[in-house]
């Protein structure tokens, strides 16, 4: 017996149902076209790294050349592919040569179709054995280990300098958390390249490049084999870079990544159909690479406001699941996210928090759920802040919520101080220890006011999923259903970056993700 | 005749104050004597240090009580506040319809790397702050909220194209300064535009004082707690005045 919400489990098939199908009216023009970023992804999968003249990443310098030469809606695999069994270089050597304009891709004689394909199947199965090799890695070491009980506590470093963030990552691990988030420097999710090295400057957080993700990890798993516990790194893949962020994680073994399909639309007016085309590559690599990923439905509750704006959340995670499901992910990776955001002075705020807490568990009892703390509310006053913190420590693990970002006192004032993140912790501690076996002892009234309020947002999310799929996503997103926010499908960064396949596409992650063209 | 405070715990004069800092010692009596000393430096009496929290790697967090010794003196301070007169919704919408004749148009963006709309998203949303409503409730408002993370070139360009009477610009999670050469870089903006004198300038945050905005060039400043009606009659008292003129 565990404490859970008496729901008509029609309503919520019908909700995941109808989710399915706003998804589906768009699946097919996703699977349609290709953007500059998938490309990129699939030369940094064949092992491109680095550099080329002003700076600018081999990768891009690449798919540059073959945009400019009107090849690209053939895919990066085809030429690179054709261009390594032609010369008989590697990826990185044939990058090398692209990027010093000592090869044309396209000017290359051409192999059979069918010899090219098998090329390019091979260079992308050596890529795909890292993946699953790393996914072992996570397992046995998961495995040694034992895995730790939820909530997990996930905390954030933000320093802005690699080195820096793996001083306070060891640190933040050895005061408790089981996840690691390094938060990226502000606005790399308008960048339209993936910064190359190791890098110490940035602003308010730290650049995603493969370097950094690398030595993060090296440096967790040392504190991993030091604590005799697992920590888990997270960093953001959302951003005109989706695709490739998400396959640099997946090939420098980071388990956790920040993937919404909706996200960069709504918040960073990234356009509409390259998200979208984006997300779907993006979370077939992570599900590949066994990568948790977490969506952004907090985000709705830091513009509208949580009691009224329930039911886009809840509406906007069972999209998020459908999107997550067609790139072949399974319920254990999909970590959808949710917020503590009901404003205080609300009388039986707590119960609503539960409600809609308790509502996410049993709508997606396999997913593992992302819950945030408060911060919209949050005002400076760190007494006031703290006791917040609390009820939402309290509602994390009396709801059974998987990935607990930890709240801090001072957020809205500035990024944690080493005493900040301690006092929160030893919050989180508190009251997960406190109340472990509160789901076990507990049951919710039949018919009452948190039982009411959950079915008063099913029954919102319905009606909001109905018009969505009466008027397509798009439309929906063009029209501001999601936090207000109206974004029209041809508006928006990146939109240039978006083509549509030809005929004779050619890029082999698809099958070797999706069909099951290698193991299982 | 000068009129001395000091800080109140549960006697007039008692000088109560609380600290918590950490200091990069190791837990212990060392620890302990170096955060009292602190405190006396600080020109602080009697620090008590009530607790002593070890923060692993050779840190150590304190919090301490002690009594502050010299008083400040009310009369010699003077905060120059923005003058807004207490009007409410109604009385505004009627006045902008009565002396104004057309809808204000009001820009808002929370500037340069601030992903942080809380403050924008108080004053300008329909559902405003603590029952006040925000700007976009009010049928004598017109409001473009361009929300967070906004170059001082796309907001002055907004304000261009839509002939904004005043522009609001919010700057809540800043790092070293940073929202300072926003704010001027604004200003500086506005300027090169030819624009700075027919657009009201406001900032708002919780590092914001009307002192500091006015210092960097804006028209006001509102600091935290700040009502949407509060900023609602200031546009529209300084739009009459400026009719008037």
């Amino acid at each position: 017996m565990s404490l859970t919400l008496n729901i008509d489990p029609a309503r919520v098939a019908r909700a995941r149902e109808l989710a399915g199908r706003i998804v589906d009216q768009v699946q097919p023009f996703i699977e349609r076209h290709t953007t500059t970023a998938i490309e990129r992804a699939v030369v940094r999968l064949f092992g491109v790294e680095g550099k080329g003249p002003d700076e600018v990443p081999l990768a891009n310098l690449v798919v540059e050349a073959l945009q400019d030469g009107g090849g690209l809606a053939r895919g990066a695999a085809f030429w690179m592919a054709n261009a390594c069994a032609q010369t008989g270089r590697t990826p990185q050597q044939v990058a090398e040569a692209v990027a010093a304009g000592d090869l044309d891709l396209m000017r290359l004689p051409l192999l059979p179709e069918a010899e090219i394909r098998a090329g390019a199947e091979r260079l992308a199965r050596g890529a795909v054995d890292r993946i699953r090799e790393n996914r072992r890695t996570r397992d046995a070491l998961i495995n040694r280990y034992g895995e730790r009980p939820a909530p997990w506590l996930y905390l954030i470093v933000a320093t802005g300098n690699i080195y820096e963030d793996v001083v306070q990552a060891q640190n933040a691990a050895r005061q408790g958390a089981d996840v690691i988030a390094v938060i990226r420097s502000t606005a790399q999710s308008l960048l339209d390249y993936v910064p190359e090295g190791a890098t110490t400057e940035g602003f308010a957080g730290t650049y995603a490049t493969q370097e950094n993700f690398r030595i993060m990890r090296r440096a967790l798993d040392e504190v991993s084999e030091e604590l005799g516990r697992y920590v888990r790194l997270t960093n953001y893949a959302s951003g005109l870079c989706m695709p490739e962020i998400a396959a640099l994680g997946a090939l420098e073994r980071l388990d956790m990544m920040l993937s919404d399909s909706m996200y960069g639309i709504l918040f960073r007016d990234i356009n509409p159909q390259r998200t979208l085309i984006d997300q779907h590559f993006a979370r077939m690599i992570q599900a590949e690479a066994g990568i948790i990923i977490n969506t952004g439905e907090d985000n709705y509750l830091t513009t509208a406001d949580a009691y009224e704006a329930a039911h886009t959340v809840l509406a906007s995670q069972f999209i998020n699941e459908q999107f997550a499901h067609r790139s072949g992910m399974p319920d254990g990776q999909i970590g959808l996210g949710h917020a503590f955001e009901m404003d205080p002075s609300l009388e039986d705020g707590l119960l609503y928090e539960m409600a809609d807490a308790l509502l996410s568990r049993v709508c997606f009892p396999n997913a593992p759920l992302k819950y945030m703390p408060p911060t919209r509310h949050m005002t400076g006053d760190i007494f006031f802040g703290h006791v917040m913190n609390a009820l939402f420590n309290l509602t994390s693990v009396a709801t059974g919520q998987q990935i607990h970002l930890v709240g801090i006192l001072t957020e809205a004032i500035h990024t944690p101080y080493l005493h900040d993140r301690f006092l929160a912790i030893e919050n989180a501690r508190y009251l997960f220890n406190n109340a472990r076996h509160f789901r076990e002892e507990f049951q919710i009234v039949p018919g009452g006011r948190i039982e009411r309020r959950a079915n008063e947002v099913l029954a919102r999310t319905l009606g909001l999923l109905e018009e969505i799929a009466a008027r397509g996503l798009f439309q929906a997103i063009a029209d501001g259903v999601f936090a207000g926010i109206r974004r029209p499908a041809d508006g928006g960064k990146g939109l240039d970056g978006v083509l549509e396949k030809d005929a004779g596409y050619l890029n082999p992650f698809y099958d070797l993700c999706l069909k099951g063209g290698g193991e299982a | 005749m000068s009129r001395v405070v000091l800080p109140y715990g549960d006697t007039t004069g008692d000088g109560a104050v609380q600290l918590s800092f950490t200091l990069p010692v190791p837990i212990g009596g060392a620890a302990r004597e170096a955060a009292r000393q602190l405190c006396l430096k600080m020109n602080l009496e009697n620090p008590q240090v009530v607790a002593m929290r070890d923060l692993g790697g050779g840190y150590t967090f304190f919090i301490v009580y002690a009594r502050a010794t010299r008083g400040v003196d009310l009369d010699a301070i003077h905060v120059p506040e923005v003058s807004a007169p207490a009007w409410s919704m109604q009385e505004i919408d009627r006045m902008v319809a009565e002396k104004i004749g057309r809808p204000v148009r009001v820009v808002g963006a929370c500037t340069g790397t601030d992903a942080h709309t809380v403050g924008l998203d108080a004053i300008l949303n329909m559902k405003g702050y603590r029952g006040d409503y925000g700007l976009e409730r009010y049928q004598g408002f017109r409001v473009w909220n361009l929300g967070s993370q906004v170059p001082n070139e796309a907001l002055v360009a907004k304000a261009q194209e839509v002939e904004a009477d005043a522009v609001l610009v919010s700057q809540v999670v800043t790092q070293k300064n940073v929202h300072l050469s926003n704010m001027t870089g604004l200003v500086d903006l506005l300027e090169a535009e030819g624009m700075r004198d027919r657009v009201l300038l406001i900032a708002g945050g919780p590092r914001i004082t009307h002192e500091l905005a006015v210092e960097l060039g804006f028209d006001a400043g509102f600091g935290p707690g700040t009502l949407p009606s509060q900023v609602a009659a200031f546009i529209v008292q300084s739009l009459l005045e400026r009719q008037e003129r």
